[in-house]
């Protein structure tokens, strides 16, 4: 048992990969087991990382070497310290409860959704890589590991986003998704090798220790702040995410959302533990604030007017991007000012950090609860649906339920972190808070649209015989609902529980940089 | 007290806010109570009044997504038109916007 919870960070990687190279044997010579095993896989998956991120919120940062026993450099190298180690530390351990949660309520709802489908051997394995990519991403301290499961993240992703939708218009989107990500990926790549010129390592908290303000080190950073700012579905950088969501299977668009917050939790890393007050932080901070005002703004005024149920929501998902990108960059404008960061940088922060998780569960919900509808109807297009209601009442509550989280209407999870981004927001800018306030608005109007057009009104002789989802898929949704109103009803609960380590870690740069290099260099 | 979240300016309770809502729904319900109930469920009673006209299909009397919000875009036209056209669906439009994006944030980054 020990030796079991002594390798748990190994193990989130191990679970994943392990299960997806199995699931196409067991396809092939056991395929009356393959849903058990894949709802066997994804549990062990996520409870390694919620046992994790317990361990990490309890005991503090959690370093982890592969093949030794501790951190260790070669005698000759200045303390480089060599091995791919893992760093989990408060940000990462809040990360992969947010995957974990969902990427097993979403396999659940997979296991129904997909049943009469054919691939599903190819489809798990491929969701599997997808999940350990993410994991992966969160957990290392790496850089050239970090780009290795974005690169698994993407790869997996495009390849799920076009697995099960027939005329082409799904190998579209991931073609583009593809493109776009793998360039991001390459610029990523391009930046670690800048680093790693000058530095000698990939160590991400060793190069957090050496870190100066040069022009390669600027040029590095801006190729991050691009790229993953593109993973993330950042505005100008969003275009081929609506494109890609839009036409996924739904619970495969459910966890892209967690797969692009990814790429939001390597900018923060990169920005916070690697760069950290090593440069112009209210420059940058402002960057990232401009970024997200886009994102809100732009997300929000392009979801309104769409048509098709999903690319609506894949603009929302590109606008709720920008309320955290809001917050934590208000905490990076004054990571130089103690007293501005004490007085509203962390709340500013917290309430950024906080909207990735409630996004992540509400957003989730709201993609599985659109699927059930299309999984019904086979309809996307708002124009044709209605009246839903009368026949699938589970899935307009749970849909319900997601859209008013989403607006920030009380007393759900989404109304408390945009609560914290407001206010702390407004005293360091009282304009880009009243945009935020605004841009809610706006997601209401539009989310009263797509409930009005799909379960109000009477009901429509074409869907007489439309019936509820199976009870599978209702149960992935009931998982995210629970999350959606229990953060919403004990926010303090959730926010000094994860939320506030997470933050803590972010804020601290040199209890990173301690944990993995001692006090030694 | 329990559930109160520190916000910076002030507090936000989900509790006090749920029992404030349910005290306004207890009202709510108090005064619908004291309505008229003696209608017959099922009857011309029920029926909407169109002016002595038939009802049409339900299909026709349903507001479609498309019929909501035109006017805000046509307010917005301006911008709508500027903006739609942008989400080309064409892949080097993107990444030359990735390309635009990277520049602009060097000089700002260099310059300020």
């Amino acid at each position: 048992m020990n030796l079991l919870l002594d390798n748990l960070p190994a193990l989130l990687i191990a679970v994943p990969l392990l299960g997806a190279f199995l699931v196409p044997v067991i396809g092939r010579f056991l395929p009356k087991i393959r849903d058990a095993w894949i709802i066997l896989v994804s549990f062990l998956a996520s409870l390694a990382a919620v046992i994790t991120a317990a361990a990490v919120f309890l005991k503090g940062t959690l370093v982890y070497v592969f093949g030794a026993a501790a951190v260790s450099s070669a005698a000759d190298s200045g303390g480089i310290p060599f091995r791919i180690i893992f760093t989990i530390d408060g940000f990462g351990a809040f990360m992969l409860l947010s995957a974990a949660i969902v990427s097993f309520a979403v396999v659940l709802y997979l296991v129904a959704s997909q049943k009469e489908r054919s691939g599903k051997s190819e489809f798990y394995a491929l969701y599997l890589l997808l999940t350990a990519g993410i994991f992966g991403m969160v957990s290392t301290g790496d850089l050239f590991n970090f780009f290795v499961f974005l690169e698994i993240n993407t790869l997996a992703g495009a390849a799920l986003v076009s697995y099960h939708r027939k005329g082409g218009i799904a190998v579209e989107g991931a073609i583009k998704y593809l493109i776009v990500n793998t360039v991001g990926g390459l610029m990523v790549l391009f930046s670690i090798g800048l680093l790693y010129a000058q530095y000698n390592s990939l160590n991400m908290a060793f190069l957090a220790s050496q870190m100066t303000w040069t022009t390669l080190n600027i040029v590095a950073l801006v190729l991050f702040i691009t790229a993953l700012g593109m993973k993330a579905g950042a505005v100008p950088f969003h275009f081929a995410t609506p494109d890609a969501y839009s036409v996924a299977p739904s619970g495969i668009t459910a966890v892209m959302v967690v797969a692009s917050q990814a790429g939001l939790y390597g900018l923060f890393r990169v920005l916070f533990t690697l760069y950290g007050g090593s440069i112009n932080t209210v420059t940058i901070g402002w960057v990232i604030i401009i970024l997200g005002i886009l994102s809100m703004v732009i997300g929000v005024t392009m979801a309104l007017p769409q048509k098709d149920i999903k690319r609506l929501l894949a603009y929302h998902a590109v606008s709720q991007t920008g309320y955290m990108l809001l917050g934590v960059g208000v905490a990076f404008a004054v990571l130089g000012d103690p007293a501005a960061t004490a007085a509203f940088g962390q709340t500013a922060m917290e309430g950024g950090l906080f909207h990735i998780i409630n996004h992540a569960l509400y957003k989730g919900l709201l993609f599985l609860a659109v699927g059930a509808v299309i999984y019904r109807t086979g309809v996307w297009s708002l124009n044709k649906l209605g009246g839903l209601g009368h026949n699938m009442k589970w899935t307009m509550v749970f849909f319900l339920i997601g859209a008013l989280a989403i607006a920030g209407i009380p007393p759900f999870n989404g109304f408390a972190s945009k609560l914290m981004i407001y206010e702390s927001v407004f005293a360091f800018n009282p304009a880009l808070s009243i945009i935020a306030m605004v841009v809610s608005i706006l997601t209401l109007a539009s989310f009263m649209k797509v409930f009005h057009s799909v379960f109000m009104g009477p009901r429509l002789p074409e869907y007489e015989n439309v019936k509820e989802v199976p009870k599978l898929m209702i149960a992935g949704m009931i998982i995210l609902t629970i999350f959606v109103i229990g953060f919403g009803l004990v926010p303090d609960l959730v926010v000094d529980s994860i939320v506030s380590p997470a933050a803590a870690a972010l804020l601290n740069q040199g209890s990173y940089i301690t944990a993995v290099l001692g006090g030694g260099l | 007290m329990i559930g109160d979240l520190i916000t910076g300016y002030g507090f936000w309770n989900p509790l006090i806010w749920i029992i404030v809502m349910a005290t306004g729904l207890l009202f709510a319900w108090l005064i619908w109570r004291c309505g008229e109930s003696g209608y017959d469920k099922g009857t011309e009673q029920t029926k909407p009044y169109l002016s002595g006209n038939d009802e049409p299909p339900k299909s026709d009397v349903h507001i479609r997504g498309g019929n909501m919000y035109w006017g805000f875009t046509h307010a917005l036209k301006g911008y709508y038109d500027k903006l739609i056209p942008l989400h080309s669906g064409v892949v080097n439009d993107y990444l030359t916007w990735f390309v635009i994006g990277v520049i602009v944030i060097f000089v700002v980054v260099m310059v300020i």
